[in-house]
């Protein structure tokens, strides 16, 4: 254990110097690497944990980043007030997404299936309707203040993004320790014999997609603050789901840190090949390389390491 | 204890249970036998709460239980074990039993003191730190028990814990279920090895196809010509006795 939290303090001091060494453009890798464990870790939360595998995270990332921006763009508000206001939707439409598919009774891939369908739903309603500006998509006005939400330096959305990949680590670890978190493994595991001893699955399930949803959608509104553009298929795009969900799986799902490690994994992959693309002119027609890379990964990991890389650190449980 | 008055249960045209009834009282060990196929995991589902009964009434320690959720009766005091075992098994023994513990305490570290605590009464000690998936049919039956006791239970539904062991095993494992109740927990058994039976439970009741068809000490139960019958088919009591 102490082992443990060693390494992890070595990888945190690692984590902040390493914008103050190397080039802007690797900073922003950085930044992106720490954003998209982040998310990860809200899919893990329900997907990996409690087993609830969903397709459709990206509804409340776009529900985050819609949110934060309407309240902005058409309001006027701070976008760190905004903020937490997102988070609260995403969390409610967690909830409600939670409550109606489990009173349904949908389990496996039925539950995969009706969010993926919800994130479709919500992506052709912000194409629709007025207030999200269709498919023109909203443009938030560069003001670059800290206050604001917007940074002149690309160092500080880097360390904002590594507060929130460490945030999100602890409320993993927090959850994984206690109570909360072996209920969600035993629904995982076996959802009958969990309702035998005790458990409201029911509630424990709506509770954890509740707050994954919450933790989804702060992504979002940090996303739409670093770019200050999104769009339906932006905010509600299928590509985010999967990203989500690959990084969790290929790092270890229902591992505190699987999409820490599949993201730094991923990414390194994605860096390689773009590399590679642009060296090797056999290559420069197969774009994006990257994928095709993941594909194979993903059947490999999926095949031989159901636990996720996590799966070569550990071989064993360790006992609480 | 537990009461169970005139409870049917139908899956389509079938009458899994038909208007059984059954009485349990504090600090005794109750059998259910009955062949294969005669409704008992059926009734014990419907007890339980994971089965809705068509029409009949189940109270426990006079409260009325009837189609409660099978987490509030748990919570209550009465909780089941699985014919098929179910080890949560990705995790270990130890998790495996917090689960239980953690019914009555969010602390992490009393569900764990706990959580060996019932696995010295169940004798599962050196295997607190293995994979549930990696247990012995022996130790699934010892978790699903240790599980299930480690919920603080008044009244333990055990459904076939014998079956699928060896006649060591099964010594072992009534000497631990002797134990749960010397501890003072009321025990009501679905049993398919009659010999089990017969060390175990002071009265019996004998299913046949849905409907309660006797009720008596072991003794009674097994020169009942009717309980011979339903076990041997049509006609074997008069053989035997011949």
């Amino acid at each position: 254990m102490s082992r443990t939290a060693l390494l992890c303090l070595a990888a945190l001091a690692a984590a902040l110097v390493y914008p103050l060494l190397v080039p802007n453009y690797l900073v922003n890798i950085g930044m992106l690497m720490l954003f998209t464990a982040f998310l990860g870790q809200s899919w893990n939360l329900a997907g990996g944990y409690a087993g609830q595998t969903s397709f459709g995270h990206v509804v409340f990332f776009g529900v985050g980043a819609y949110t934060s921006t309407i309240l902005q763009v058409t309001y006027g508000w701070n976008p760190w007030l905004a903020w937490p206001i997102a988070m609260l939707a995403g969390g409610a439409v967690g909830w409600m997404i939670a409550v109606l598919s489990f009173r349904a009774g949908l389990r496996g891939s039925y539950f995969a299936l009706i969010t993926l369908a919800f994130a479709e739903v919500f992506r052709i309603l912000a194409n629709s309707v007025p207030f999200t500006r269709g498919g023109l998509g909203m443009l938030i006005k560069a003001d670059q203040r800290p206050e604001n939400f917007q940074f002149k330096d690309s160092i500080w959305i880097y360390y904002l993004a590594l507060a929130l990949c460490v945030i999100s680590l602890l409320i993993a670890w927090q959850i994984a320790r206690g109570r909360f978190g072996a209920r969600l493994v035993a629904i995982r595991e076996n959802e009958d014999a969990a309702r035998a001893l005790g458990i409201d699955v029911f509630a424990e399930k709506v509770k954890v997609l509740t707050l994954s949803g919450a933790m989804c959608a702060a992504g979002g509104t940090f996303y739409a603050q670093k770019y200050l553009y999104i769009d339906p298929s932006i905010a509600f795009g299928v590509d985010k789901s999967v990203e989500m969900l690959l990084v969790t799986m290929v790092g270890g799902a229902g591992t505190i840190f699987g999409p820490l490690i599949g993201s730094v994994a991923l990414t390194v992959i994605n860096e390689a090949t773009r590399g590679l693309a642009s060296v090797v002119p056999a290559l420069k027609n197969v774009q994006p390389l990257s994928l095709v890379v993941y594909g194979v990964m993903l059947v490999l990991i999926v095949a031989r390491l159901p636990d996720g890389l996590m799966g070569l650190f550990r071989r064993r449980p360790r006992h609480a | 204890m537990l009461e169970v008055r005139e409870l049917s249960k139908s899956f389509g045209g079938l009458k899994a249970v038909d208007r059984a009834s059954l009485d349990v009282r504090q600090g005794e060990i109750v059998g259910l036998i009955g062949p294969n196929g005669a409704g008992k995991t059926t009734l014990f589902a419907a007890i339980a709460g994971f089965h809705a009964p068509d029409s009949g009434r189940v109270a426990f320690e006079g409260r009325d239980i009837t189609g409660l959720a099978p987490h509030r009766i748990c919570a209550a005091g009465m909780v089941r074990t699985f014919q098929i075992t179910q080890p949560f098994a990705k995790i270990s023994v130890r998790q495996n039993i917090m689960v239980g513990a953690y019914l009555h305490t969010a602390d992490r570290r009393l569900a764990a003191r706990e959580a060996e605590a019932v696995a010295e009464t169940v004798g599962m000690t050196e295997q607190l730190d293995q994979l549930g998936a990696d247990l012995t049919v022996a130790g699934r039956k010892r978790l699903e028990l240790a599980r299930a006791l480690a919920t603080g239970p008044r009244l333990l539904l055990l459904d076939e814990v014998m079956a699928g062991l060896n006649p060591t095993e099964i010594v072992e494992i009534v000497g631990v279920i002797k134990g749960i109740r010397d501890a003072g927990i009321t025990i009501l058994l679905i049993e398919h090895v009659m010999q089990a039976v017969t060390s175990l439970a002071e009265r019996v009741y004998v299913l046949n196809q849905g409907r309660m068809i006797a009720e008596g000490t072991p003794a009674a139960i097994a020169d009942d010509p009717q309980v011979i019958e339903a076990y041997l088919g049509h006609g074997a009591a008069k053989v035997l006795r011949a």
